[in-house]
C-alpha cells in the first residue's frame, strides 16, 4: 500500500515541477539557451511574496496577483537588456552569463535575508488533507497546485496554438532567419518568452514556498537540476511532455524516498541519467540533436 | 589571352618566440626557483593561502582549456573535485601517502572522466553544462551514504604523521610542482598539433569539422586532462585541508570560481587563468571581513567582462602590449627584419593583415586580371 501511496504523492509534487520545467523548456525551445538562474528566480519570488504578504496583509495565497506580472515585467526587461546582449555573443556566453546570474542572486539572498529557511504562511491548509481508503492521504494543497500546473499548461498551449504572439513565438522556435525575413521582431518575441518563463517560475517558486521550507541555497541545489530533468525525461519541445517527465521524475524520487529518505533526490537523478542513455530525446520527444 | 600573374613569395620567415617570450620563460624560471624556497623564508600563513592559490590555478587552468579551447562549457568540474579528494581518502585509509596518492588519483578520475564522457559526448551547450551538474551531484549523494567515508558529516584524512610546519611545507611544494606540470601540459598541448586543432574548435566548431579536424577525439582528450587535473586538485584540496565533508567537496562554488576567473582573467589564452586567479585572490582577501560581497562584485564583473570584453583582462593587456607570455602561435617576420637573438628592442611585429595583400591578391573584373601587387615593378 505505501507504494502506491508513494507513487500517487509523486504525481501530485509531479505538478509543481511541471510548472518549474515550462518556462525552462519554453526558454530551451525558443532560444536554444538553457537559463541557469531559473531555480534562483524561483527562490526570489518566494522571498518576494514573503515581503508582498508582510506589507500589504493579504492572505498569501493572493501574493501571486502581484508577484507574477512584476516577474513578467523583470523577464522582458531582462531578456532586452543582459540576456540579448549576452545573446549577441554567442550561445555559450548566455550560459555563463546566467549562471553568473544564478551565483549573484542566490549570494546577495544570503547576504541580505540570511541563510535561514522561510515557508510562506498559508495556515491550516498546508496540512488540510482528505483520505482515500486507510491508508492514502491527498493534501489539498497538493492537489491544488497540480491542479494549477494544469491549467497554466492549458493556457500555455492555448497562447501558443492560437494567438498571434503563440504563433510568432512557434515560428521564431522553428527558424528565427526565417521568421526574420517574413519581417517577425525576433527580439520582442524572445521578451515575450522570457516573460512567461519568469511568471511562470514565480508562481512555481510562491507554490513552493507554501509547500516546502525555503532557503537561498535550494533554487540552485534542488530547483534548477529538477526543472531541467523533468524538461529532459518528458521530452523537448512538448508542454505534456513536460508534465510527463514532472510527474515521472515525483514518482521516482517518492519511490526513491520510500527506500531511504536520503535516496529520493538521487533516485531522481539515475532517472534522469538512464533516459539520457536510452532515450536522449526524451518520452515524447522527436529523434533530433540535443 | 588572360593571364593569371602569380603572388610573388615575399620571403617571411616564421618563429614562434619573440622578445616578451624570452623574457618570460627567464621570469618564470627565476619564479619557480623563488617559490620553491618560499617555505624557508615565510611563515606558514603564507605558504598556505599559496598552496590554496595554486589549486584554484589549476581548477580554473583546467577549465580553460575545456570551455576555452574545446569549446565544452561544464559546470560540473566540481563532481571531479570531490572524487579526486574521496580517492586520496580511500587510498589514504589502505596505507598509502595521500602525497604520494596525487599522482595514482589523477590517473583514477581520468578514467573516470573517460566514462563519464561517453554518457555526455553527444550534449551540447547548456545540455552538457547542466548534465555535467547532474553528475557531479549524483557522486555527492552516492559518498553521502557511505558511512566509511564519513557520510555528511565529513572526516578526517589519515596518514599525514608530521609535525606541522614540515606538512606545510610539504604541502606547499606539492601544490606549487603540480600547478608548474599542469601549466607545462597545457602549454606543450596547445603547441602540439593537437592544439592547431582545439585552437580552431575555440575559433569556429563547425569550420573546424568541415576541414577534417578530429574534433571528437580531441574534445575526448581535453575532456579525460580536465578530468585528471581537477582530480589532482581535489587531492591537493584535501590534503591542504586535512579534512573532507561531501558539500564542500562537491559544492558548485568550485564551478563558479573557476569560471568567474577564466572569464575575467581572459578566456581562450593560458596567462588569462593565471592573472585572473591573482585578480580573485586580492579581491578574496581585501574584502574578506564583508562576507560574501567579494562573490558578488565578481560575479558581475564577470558577467560584464563575458558580453563587453569577451577576451577578458589578458585580452586587453595583449591587445595593448602586444605581448604573449606563452606563445602558442606563430610570428611572421618579413625579410631582413628576423628577430634578435638580443634582448634589445627589435623589429615591429608584423600582424597578417599587413601581409594580406601580399597573401591574398585582389582580382579586377574591369582587366580580368589580378591587380599589381605594392611594391612590384
Amino acid at each position: 500500500m505505501s507504494w502506491i501511496n508513494a507513487v500517487i504523492q509523486g504525481i501530485l509534487i509531479g505538478g509543481l515541477y511541471a510548472l518549474f520545467a515550462c518556462g525552462l523548456s519554453l526558454l530551451f525551445g525558443v532560444m536554444n539557451v538553457i537559463n541557469l538562474a531559473h531555480g534562483d528566480l524561483a527562490v526570489v519570488a518566494a522571498y518576494v511574496a514573503l515581503g508582498v504578504v508582510a506589507i500589504t496583509h493579504v492572505p498569501a495565497v493572493w501574493a501571486f496577483l502581484v508577484v507574477v506580472p512584476v516577474f513578467a515585467v523583470l523577464g522582458y526587461v531582462l531578456q532586452r537588456t543582459l540576456f540579448q546582449a549576452s545573446l549577441n555573443r554567442s550561445v555559450l556566453t548566455t550560459l555563463l552569463v546566467t549562471f553568473g546570474l544564478s551565483v549573484v542572486l542566490e549570494n546577495g539572498m544570503q547576504q541580505f535575508l540570511s541563510a535561514n529557511s522561510h515557508s510562506i504562511d498559508i495556515g491550516t491548509l498546508v496540512s488540510a488533507s482528505f483520505s482515500v481508503g486507510s491508508q492514502i492521504r491527498i493534501a489539498y494543497l497538493n492537489l491544488v497546485i497540480l491542479l494549477v500546473a494544469v491549467i497554466v499548461l492549458l493556457g500555455l498551449q492555448f497562447f501558443l496554438s492560437s494567438t498571434k504572439n503563440g504563433r510568432l513565438i512557434r515560428a521564431v522556435a522553428d527558424d528565427r532567419e526565417a521568421a526574420q525575413i517574413a519581417g517577425v521582431n525576433y527580439r520582442h518575441v524572445f521578451g515575450i518568452s522570457a516573460a512567461i518563463a519568469f511568471g511562470t517560475v514565480a508562481l512555481a517558486g510562491i507554490a513552493f514556498g507554501m509547500f516546502s521550507q525555503f532557503d537561498p541555497t535550494i533554487g540552485t541545489d534542488q530547483l534548477l537540476l529538477f526543472a531541467f530533468e523533468a524538461v529532459v525525461i518528458g521530452g523537448l519541445g512538448s508542454l505534456w511532455g513536460t508534465l510527463g517527465g514532472g510527474i515521472l521524475l515525483g514518482i521516482a524520487q517518492a519511490i526513491g524516498a520510500n527506500i531511504k529518505a536520503a535516496d529520493q533526490v538521487l533516485a531522481g537523478q539515475l532517472l534522469f541519467l538512464l533516459i539520457l542513455i536510452v532515450r536522449p530525446q526524451g518520452l515524447t520527444g522527436r529523434r533530433e540533436r540535443a | 589571352m588572360n593571364t593569371v600573374q602569380e603572388a610573388p613569395s615575399v620571403p617571411v620567415r616564421v618563429t614562434r618566440a619573440r622578445r616578451s617570450t624570452t623574457w618570460a620563460a627567464i621570469a618564470a624560471v627565476i619564479a619557480i626557483a623563488v617559490l620553491s624556497y618560499l617555505p624557508y623564508l615565510v611563515y606558514t600563513g603564507t605558504t598556505n593561502l599559496l598552496a590554496n592559490f595554486f589549486y584554484v590555478l589549476i581548477m580554473a587552468s583546467m577549465w580553460n582549456l575545456l570551455a576555452g579551447y574545446a569549446g565544452l562549457v561544464s559546470v560540473g568540474q566540481q563532481g571531479f573535485i570531490g572524487l579526486g579528494a574521496y580517492f586520496v581518502l580511500i587510498l589514504a585509509d589502505q596505507g598509502l601517502s595521500p602525497f604520494l596518492a596525487i599522482p595514482v588519483v589523477t590517473v583514477m578520475t581520468a578514467v573516470v572522466g573517460l566514462v563519464v564522457w561517453w554518457l555526455v559526448s553527444r550534449l551540447r551547450s547548456g545540455y552538457f553544462a547542466i548534465t555535467m551538474w547532474v553528475i557531479a551531484s549524483v557522486c555527492e549523494l552516492i559518498i553521502i551514504q557511505i558511512s566509511a567515508l564519513g557520510g555528511g558529516t565529513g572526516t578526517a584524512l589519515p596518514g599525514l604523521n608530521l609535525s606541522p610546519t614540515l606538512l606545510n611545507a610539504y604541502t606547499y611544494w606539492a601544490t606549487l610542482t603540480v600547478a608548474v606540470i599542469v601549466l607545462a601540459a597545457i602549454y606543450y598541448l596547445l603547441r602540439s598539433p593537437i592544439g592547431l586543432v582545439l585552437t580552431a574548435i575555440r575559433d569556429d566548431e563547425a569550420g573546424a569539422r568541415s576541414i577534417g579536424a578530429r574534433v571528437a577525439g580531441t574534445q575526448r582528450l581535453v575532456f579525460m586532462v580536465a578530468a585528471a587535473g581537477c582530480g589532482a586538485a581535489g587531492a591537493l584540496y584535501i590534503i591542504s585541508q586535512q579534512f573532507v565533508v561531501p558539500t564542500a567537496a562537491f559544492s558548485v562554488q568550485w564551478s563558479a570560481e573557476m569560471i568567474f576567473i577564466t572569464i575575467i582573467g581572459g578566456i581562450g589564452s593560458i596567462e588569462g587563468p593565471i592573472l585572473g586567479t591573482i585578480v580573485f585572490f586580492v579581491l578574496q582577501q581585501t574584502l574578506s571581513q564583508y562576507g560574501t560581497w567579494y562573490f558578488i562584485i565578481l560575479g558581475i564583473v564577470a558577467m560584464v567582462v563575458a558580453i563587453w570584453a569577451p577576451r577578458g583582462l589578458w585580452g586587453l593587456i595583449s591587445d595593448k602590449l602586444g605581448i604573449r607570455l606563452f606563445p602558442v602561435g606563430y610570428y611572421l617576420w618579413p625579410a631582413g627584419a628576423a628577430p634578435k637573438r638580443s634582448l634589445l628592442p627589435g623589429p615591429p611585429r608584423l600582424t597578417i593583415s599587413d601581409l594580406s595583400p601580399i597573401s591574398r591578391p585582389s582580382y579586377d573584373s574591369a582587366t580580368n586580371r589580378f591587380r599589381r601587387l605594392p611594391g612590384e615593378p
